[in-house]
Parts: C-alpha cells; structure tokens; sequence
C-alpha cells in the first residue's frame, strides 16, 4: 500500500516527476551509449583480422604499421624492398606470406594491391574467410575486386569499369588503365568492406609510367605493351604472414626485426592492438568519466526536485505521522520515491539505447564502419541500472533527511 | 492516592483514557511560546469540546496528546500509559493504534483513493486493523453510515467536496475502534448546515464505538452536542516570551 501511494504521489506530480525521469534516461542512455560504442570498436577492432601471425613492414611504430596495413588507416613512410620480401617469403618457418601494395584510391577509397594468396589466407571474425557476393576473383591483369561498401556507395555492379587515382585524394588519375570490376565481396564489417583490391602486377602496371612519384611527361605506354612487360613488383607497403608453428612466432619476429639488409617490423596484430587500446584507453575513461558525470548531474536534478517538493509535501508528511507513520517511514517513503524514478529513468534510458540502436546501426555501419549489435543487455548493464537506482537512493537521502527532521519537528502540526 | 488528589475529586484516574498532569512545553525556535497544563483528564466514552482562541496552544496540547511531542517535564497518559515511556518508535504505534484523527481540513492524501486514505492508520497499528476485521467491507459500511456514496471508495481524494473529504476523515479516524478520537476544529473548513450533518454523524459514530471524542474549536455555539466544554484558560497556563 505505501509502494501504491508512492506510485500514485508520483503520478499526482507528473511533470516534474516525468522530466526528471527523462533526464535521468537520456543520461543513462548516453552512458550506455558510449559503453556499447566502445566495446562495439574494440570488438570490430579485434575481429578485423585473425588467423595472421605476424605483419611486416617498414620500421616505424607497431600501432602505426597496424594501422596502415590492416585498418587503411594513415600511411605508410617507408616501403619493403622486393628482394627482402622475397628474403622473408622463402624462410622455412613461414607457411604462408601475402604482400599488401597502398598508395593509390579510388574516390573515397583506398586501392589495396596483392595477390590471390590474400583471399585464402586474410581472416576475419574469428577465422571467417573473404567470400564473392557477385562475380569472381580477379583473373586478369585489369579486373578488381570490390568491397560491398565500395558497390554499395558508388553504385558498381560487376563488370563496370573503373579507374584509379594516384595517391589519395589526388587529382590525377591512372585513365590509361582502367579496371573491370571482375568480383564484389560480400560484407565483412571490416576495412575490406571499403576496399578496391587488384593484383600486384596491376599496381605495377599503371605506375609503367610514373617515375618517383610524379607522371613522366609525354610517355603512354599502351596496355598491350605493358602486358607483355615483366611486372614483378619493385617494393610493397607491408606483408602478412603466417608461421609454420605458433612456437617460431617470436624467433620470426626476432629476425625480420634484426634483418640487416632494410630495417623492418613485425609486430603481432594481437600485441599491437593491444598497444593502441593503451594510447585509446585515456581517451576512453574520460568519455566514460563524462558521460559517468552526466548520469551524475541527473541525479542532482532529481534531488533538487525532491528538495522543492518537500514544502509543499510537510501537509501530506504530517498526515503520515499523524496516522501513526515514524519519521523513518516518511524517510523511507522519501528513499522509494527516488529509487521508483531512478529506475524507472534508467529502464527508459535503456529502451531509448536500443531504440536508437536499432534505427541508428546502419547509419552507423556505413559512416564509421561500425557494426553495434542489438543485443539482449548484457549483464553489466544491468549492475549500471542497479548502480544508477543505487545512486539515486543515496542521493535522495540529503532531501529524506530534511524531511525526516521536519517532520520530527512539526509532529502532526501543519500550519498551512 | 497522591493522583487522585491532584486530578480532583471528579474523575477516577483508573478508568481515563487521557490524563495530562503537570505538563510543561516549550516550542524550541523563535516562537517562544510556551504551555503548561496542571492537570486535564477525560473519561472513557466522555465528548469534550475544547474552546480556546486562536494562538492559545490548543493545536499544540493535541500533539502533545498524540505523542508526535514529548512534554519537557509532566506526564501524559492515554489509557493508562505514560507516553513518555514509550520509545518513539512505540509511541507512533500506539498512537497508531489508540487515536483517531481528524484535522481542520486537507486530512486527506490527495493523491490517494479513498479507500487507501481510510485503511492507512491500519498499516501501521496491527492490532486495530484485527479490530478492523474485513478492512474494505467496514470502510464501505463506515462511508454508507457516514452518507458517502458507495462508490466513492475508489476515487481519488482530491475529487472529493471538503465536506465529503471531512466525513473520509471520520470514516479513517473511526475505522478499527480507537478509543480516542481528536479532532482538531473539523468544521471551520464546512458551511453551518454540513456543520450540523458533520456532527450529528461524527457523535452517533463515535457513540456507536463507544469512543472518547476530544474535539477543539473557537465556536461556543457548538457547547450543546458536547458532556462537557473545557476552556483552554481553565485547564492551561500559556506563556509567550517576546523574540
Ligand atoms: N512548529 C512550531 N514551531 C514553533 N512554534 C510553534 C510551532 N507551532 C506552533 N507554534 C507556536 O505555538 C503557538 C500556539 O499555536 P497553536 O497552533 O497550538 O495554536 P492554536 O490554538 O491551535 O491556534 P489556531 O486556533 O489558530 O489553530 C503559536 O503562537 C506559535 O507561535
Ligand atoms: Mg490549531
């Protein structure tokens, strides 16, 4: 009967009762909000690749090579010779070895050179492998492979012909030597996703007459030419690698790092992620600690509230004394009324969390390539709506106090 | 024997249901007001009306009487037992179980039904709700006695005219036979016709539980209805200390 009547002196103040519940859902929203976009990243990071022991690359930092090579994110500052691939490529504990080329785009999209060896070895998502939505795998020198965002955005289908730009975001472009998009990757929630894949050979082919960087003037090699040339790459952007044994990792790892000829990097992708989350990691508590504060602030709201009713509440606290109620029972009634609205604010917040999720996850899959799952809530979110109503009856006891000394002062005296 | 003595020969101590003797009270705060009562007691099933004008202390001897405050020296007894000996816990509960209490007006919780506002000193006196018997049936019995409509039990309180919400109160001060109702001027709030309804509903009420009635105006002409007219000068001595 006292839950009812506290229900129902809510419902009597629904208002104020209902704003301030909504500032404390679209706080807790907001907190969850952030939490699931943060784990959401991490897991995306994380099923990014798989199946890969080690990457290669020129020596710079271990983030910044996985950055590059995996997430085309940054670029790379140095290349690998060629002949140190090939070096590394023939070593007995490597079982296999997929070259990446970076350097060129197409609109918005990285253009990613390798070789076939790619799709068989690339993993993703614990062990899922690169599958053809539409079409097949390139066979020719000019064919590429797409991925789905790449079709999606720009409209492609199999067999349009499209042609890639020298550098990113530059102006001029390989026009000699268009592609034929040969195949379209089904959707990985990867980088992949966003990007144009061709062969190595190809690469090598449309840069015939490029000269460190800048076109040489006047000289068009025509296609049936560079076909009959010999197009053995001369440096790539990175590599991956897989060991024989998981043991001779590290004893890989030792060498390509001490290889005298160029100086180099192999970082495991699991180690270096685990570097980024580091340098994230401060980023990622304050976010945490902000959205943390407005949960805070909401509660401070609901306090304030609770606070300006109790004067015109001393009538209705009288009446509960007068009846035969302790101060401890108007404190409590006080506490309740406080942990109702707070739970209430953070079972709302979570209905408009995955609300928004369900409308938003697409938006933001295409925007930031960030694929958050609807799930059932999990089992921490459920300790942050016990923590939040847990707040709450904390934060209501300053007005419960007040309003247990007033009502030990007034007894059943209300002068009003 | 000392008791009998002080209380006056009128009264048998043993068979008061409310005995206040040598009482002192001060309100704590700028109000420096203060009382004091040498001696006041009523009789089971007695209709004491208490006249006094405003400012006199009345409101404030009646939440001496309910226990909500301690006197700072002196005794208050409520059918038999010394207040003060109570702990505060047990004292609400007795009061609880023993008064019923009816204001001058906003006795009710708005937002409540009806039918809550009637059962909630219930919630907190276990035995006078075993008195109660079927809760819902004797508020509905109580509120058809009272003339309330039937189906007012389930609407909200602050739907109610004030005179219905003043019968409401009667109905919760009633409910589970306390035998002690106070009434803290009920019929200032209601025009001179529901007045008289009022009060020929609250005595017949409150003879039919065989209670004790204390009830406190500032209307002489309500004298008739009561055994006996207390004035607050004839039973307390009041003392206002200037700011
Ligand atoms: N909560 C309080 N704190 C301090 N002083 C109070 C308090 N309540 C009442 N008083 C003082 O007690 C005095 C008597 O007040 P009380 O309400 O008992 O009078 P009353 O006879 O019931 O008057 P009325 O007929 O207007 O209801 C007042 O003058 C006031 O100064
Ligand atoms: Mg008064």
């Amino acid at each position: 009967m006292i839950l009812r009547l506290a229900i129902a002196s809510l419902i009597a103040r629904a208002l104020t009762v209902g704003m301030t519940i909504l500032a404390i859902a679209l706080s807790v929203a907001l907190f969850l909000g952030v939490e699931k976009v943060r784990t959401g990243a991490k897991e995306s990071f994380a099923d990014t690749i798989s199946g890969t022991d080690l990457i290669v690359g020129a020596r710079s930092g271990s983030v910044q090579l996985l950055l590059y090579s995996v997430f085309r994110i940054g670029n790379a500052t140095n290349n690998v010779s060629w002949e140190s691939y090939q070096d590394i490529a023939t070593r007995p504990d490597v079982e296999w070895i997929v070259p990446i080329s970076l350097g060129d785009s197409h609109r918005q999209f990285r253009v990613m050179g390798t070789t076939r060896a790619f799709f068989d070895h690339y993993k993703y998502r614990q062990g899922r492998s690169l599958e053809t939505a539409d079409g097949v795998i390139m066979d020719d020198l000019f064919d590429t492979v797409i991925g789905a965002d790449v079709a999606t955005t720009l409209g492609y289908s199999v067999g349009d012909p499209i042609v890639v730009a020298h550098g990113l975001a530059s102006f001029s472009e390989h026009k000699n030597q268009p592609f034929r998009i040969s195949g379209i990757l089904a959707k990985t929630g990867t980088p992949v996703d966003r990007t144009v894949i061709v062969s190595m050979e190809a690469i090598e082919a449309i840069h015939v007459d490029w000269r460190s960087g800048a076109q040489i003037p006047g000289q068009v090699t025509p296609v049936d030419v560079i076909r009959q040339m010999e197009l053995t790459p001369k440096a790539i952007t990175a590599a991956l690698v897989g060991v024989e044994s998981p043991l001779q990792t590290f004893a890989l790892q030792r060498a390509i790092n001490e290889y005298r000829q160029e100086p180099l990097l192999a970082v495991l992708p699991g180690v270096a992620l685990q570097e980024l989350w580091g340098i994230v990691g401060i980023a990622e508590t304050a976010l945490l600690a902000v959205s943390a504060m407005v949960v805070v602030t909401a509660l401070i709201g609901m306090m304030a509230t609770i606070f300006s009713s109790l004067n015109e509440r001393r009538r209705e606290m009288a009446i509960f004394r007068a009846m035969g109620a302790r101060p401890t029972t108007i404190l409590g009634l006080l506490v309740l009324e406080a942990m109702l609205m707070a739970a209430l604010g953070a079972l709302l917040g979570l209905a408009l969390l995955y609300a928004g999720l369900s409308v938003a996850q697409p938006m933001i899959d295409s925007a930031f390539g960030l694929w958050l799952p609807v799930t059932a809530p999990s089992l921490q979110e459920l300790w942050v709506i016990l923590a939040v109503v847990g707040a709450g009856a904390i934060v209501s006891m300053v007005p419960a106090l007040r309003a247990y000394r007033m009502s030990l002062a007034d007894g059943m005296l209300v002068r009003t | 024997m000392l008791r009998h003595w002080t209380c006056g020969a009128c009264f048998d101590v043993t068979d008061a249901i409310l005995h206040l003797a040598t009482v002192d009270f001060r309100w704590r705060g700028r109000s420096g007001f203060s009382v004091s009562v040498p001696n006041f007691a009523m009789n089971a099933g007695e209709t004491v009306l208490l006249l006094g004008e405003s400012g006199s202390g009345k409101s404030t001897l009646l939440s001496l009487i309910c226990g909500t405050m301690l006197p700072d020296a002196g005794r208050v007894n409520i059918a038999g037992q010394d207040l003060a000996t109570l702990s505060s816990s047990a004292r609400d509960r007795f009061r609880a179980e023993q008064i019923g209490v009816i204001f001058q007006q906003f006795n009710l919780l708005p937002f409540g039904t009806v039918i809550d506002n009637i059962l909630l000193p219930l919630r907190f006196a276990p035995e006078r709700r075993k008195r109660a018997g079927d809760a819902k049936a004797t508020a509905a019995t109580l509120c058809t006695a009272l003339g309330l409509p039937g189906e007012i039990l389930g609407h909200r309180a602050n739907t109610l005219s004030v005179g219905q919400q003043q019968r409401v109160a009667v109905a919760r001060a009633l409910i589970g036979q306390p035998p002690l109702i106070i009434a803290d001027e009920p019929t200032s709030a209601l025009d001179a016709d529901s007045q008289a309804v009022f009060l020929d509903l609250l005595f017949q009420q409150t003879a039919a539980n065989k209670a004790s009635l204390l009830m406190v105006s500032h209307d002489p002409r309500l004298a008739d209805r009561f055994d006996r007219v207390v004035r607050m000068e004839d039973i307390a001595r009041i003392h206002r200390v200037a700011a």
